[in-house]
């Protein structure tokens, strides 16, 4: 992911044409280089570029040094992972990825991760499908006080779901779904439901009136509209949409501890346990970390451009 | 980048039709979602309110009575409730402040061109990308542990032997947790306030140049005035995320050493003491608390909505 572009698609405003010097807009404080005559600001010379560009590399890095300091950790053996001074150069190994998923401490955590990505990704394409249909009344064929809705559902996501954790755990219990994948998932559903909604109506907002007019034109149905042309031009935002659901159903722990006791628990919470059960091993805690983190870090790079729209419910592009 | 850049307005297809069926016809496709997210997440929220007026301690199942506000009496006259507000808001404004800040600090850098930029932004957004009970791990074991955590390691390897060799988790368990926070929440904030940056009229940064003005001058009066409301959008909508933060607190600390937040409290009257009636008054009182909080955040989310559709 080294792309030097920083542009998060742009979308200028009607009748506001992009100054062509910006190609995408990345703006910098910086004087455009054709004002030639313009006078140079002070501390703004060639030096000083350099080091605000070497103060950014250094902050990036310092901001990742934790992540790599895990890394290298998990690849040590487990004596050299604890010593104090480190053990810096001591010899990699895979020994403690190796134990981790061999259950060499006792857990196999294979089931944990399973139940993590059939509760994840289940909940994931309940919530698209849902959340495009709900966006299809929000954005094209608008409901009158379409923006009420948005903001009830707005509203709910900023409640603590903590509140509701001993009715949902009652509920469950009498109906004996407890510690169930099916739990999970109608839980995870609910939870990213808002935050899907909201994307998924500001991508199909982006969709011009005149594709849509002309498919209606020619008449065609809702499902042909919908799978040709919809489908394929929200194709971008339906995915960072389903990168962000998975994110959140992932990483979730309240109520995978409360709600979960063995059949059905998952990755963070055997990650919490597997401290306390088997006493410290630096090296298989930081490899367990790093694995269960994988599938969070490849689908948040991925979708590292429509991030920003997600976490901020659409509110910002 | 929404503030000023708006969509088009995107219009109805067709003219709204004024029969009820056509109206509920059109409102169909909208219906699974909401009532599902009303049955899963706001009817519990009911349930709670009226759990809070009963007598109910699930250790003696057979004492359970209604009509009491003995458990908001508790909750009130407290002392650890109380500690507990103290630092939940302690520690959400405190996070906020810091990512924030921080966050703005590295937008201004990331908006500058300069070699391996769009590397830099991806580095950055990695602490966002791991899993909190593996940050909240990492820090704990990894990193702040007194005998062979990182910081004190660096201080050896520095020093000698005879470096400092602090124990924060023992000595301020609360600003560990915080760290972790804001190492995760900077990159949030970050990408909320370069998209601000990156969404500046550029010909006002013209005309402010011709006219002689300095880059104190340029920020002062015209980058921040208009990253004002990615600024706010950023804090409330950490604040909502981070208030309701459980995993940290719950991975670090098992709420120890006054470090117990609200949510970790709901949790250990509910899942430890067994006191359903006292959880769910607390529940209650952090809903109407998030209420305050949310009514600035829509009302922030809803300038920005109406500009983008202006």
């Amino acid at each position: 992911m080294s792309t030097p572009d920083l542009t998060v698609d742009n979308h200028p405003a009607p009748g506001v044409t992009p100054t062509p010097t910006e190609p995408g807009g990345p703006g910098s404080a910086e004087p455009p280089r054709r004002k030639a005559n313009a006078p140079r600001r002070p501390g703004q010379g060639r030096a000083g570029k350099i080091l605000l560009g070497l103060l950014a590399w250094f902050v990036g890095l310092l901001f990742v040094s934790p992540l790599l300091w895990m890394l290298l950790t998990s690849l040590h053996a487990e004596t050299d992972a604890s010593t104090n001074p480190p053990s810096y150069f001591a010899p990699l190994t895979l020994e403690s990825f190796v134990n981790f998923f061999g259950g060499g401490n006792g857990a196999n955590p294979w089931p944990f991760l399973i139940n993590s990505a059939v509760a994840a990704i289940v909940s994931t394409l309940i919530v698209l499908v849902l959340s495009t249909m709900a966006a299809y009344s929000l954005a094209i064929r608008r409901i009158e006080r379409w923006s009420d809705v948005l903001f009830f559902l707005l509203s709910t996501k900023m409640l603590p779901m903590v509140a509701g954790l001993l009715p949902v755990y009652l509920v469950a219990k009498s109906f004996g779904i407890l510690d169930t994948w099916l739990l999970l998932i109608i839980i995870y559903s609910a939870m990213n439901m808002p935050i899907a909604v909201w994307m998924m109506r500001s991508f199909l907002a982006e969709v011009p009136v005149e594709v849509l007019e002309a498919a209606e034109l020619d008449g065609a149905r809702l499902p042909r509209v919908f799978l040709q042309i919809l489908l394929p031009l929200t194709a971008p935002g339906l995915a960072a949409t389903a990168l962000i659901c998975f994110i959140f159903s992932w990483n979730e722990l309240l109520f995978a501890t409360v709600l979960t006791s063995t059949a059905a628990s998952t990755a963070p919470v055997f990650l919490t346990s597997f401290v306390t059960s088997q006493g410290l091993f630096l090296s298989q805690v930081c490899a367990a970390s790093l694995i269960i983190s994988v599938p969070v870090l490849v689908a948040g790079i991925a979708a590292q451009d429509k991030l920003v729209q997600g976490l901020s419910m659409g509110a910002v592009k | 980048m929404s503030a000023p850049a708006a969509e088009r307005a995107s219009q109805p297809i067709m003219p709204p039709k004024p029969r009820a069926k056509d109206r509920w016809l059109k409102r169909a496709p909208m219906l699974p979602a909401l009532i599902f997210v009303i049955l899963v997440t706001q009817i519990p929220f009911a349930i709670t309110i009226i759990i809070s007026f009963m007598n109910w301690n699930a250790a003696y199942p057979d004492d359970i009575s209604f009509g009491t506000v003995q458990n908001y009496v508790t909750v009130f006259t407290d002392a650890n409730l109380l500690k507990a507000v103290i630092v939940t808001v302690g520690l959400t404004v405190g996070v906020v402040l810091a990512s924030a800040l921080l966050g703005l600090g590295i937008a201004l850098l990331l908006d500058r061109k300069f070699i391996g930029r769009g590397f830099v932004r991806t580095l950055m957004i990695t602490p966002f990308l791991v899993v909190p009970v593996a940050a909240a791990l990492l820090f704990k074991h990894a990193i702040f542990n007194p005998s062979y955590g990182l910081i004190n390691g660096l201080l050896t390897t520095m020093f000698g032997e005879n470096a400092p060799q602090p124990d924060l988790m023992t000595s301020n368990p609360l600003l560990g947790i915080g760290i972790v926070l804001v190492w995760q929440w900077t990159p949030f904030m970050m990408l909320i306030m370069l998209a601000g940056l990156q969404s500046r009229p550029m010909d006002v940064y013209e005309a402010a140049l011709v006219d002689g003005a300095g880059p104190w001058q340029t920020f002062r009066f015209i980058t921040l005035p208009h990253l004002r409301r990615y600024i706010e959008l950023a804090a409330l909508l950490g604040t909502i995320y981070i208030v309701q933060n459980f995993d940290m607190v719950f991975t670090m600390t098992s709420g120890g050493l006054g470090t117990a937040t609200l949510p970790y409290v709901i949790y250990q009257e509910f899942f430890v003491a067994q006191d359903y009636g006292v959880a769910s008054a607390v529940g209650v009182i952090v809903v109407i608390a998030s209420l305050i909080t949310a009514t600035f955040a829509l009302r922030t989310a809803s300038t920005l909505l109406k500009e983008e559709n202006s």
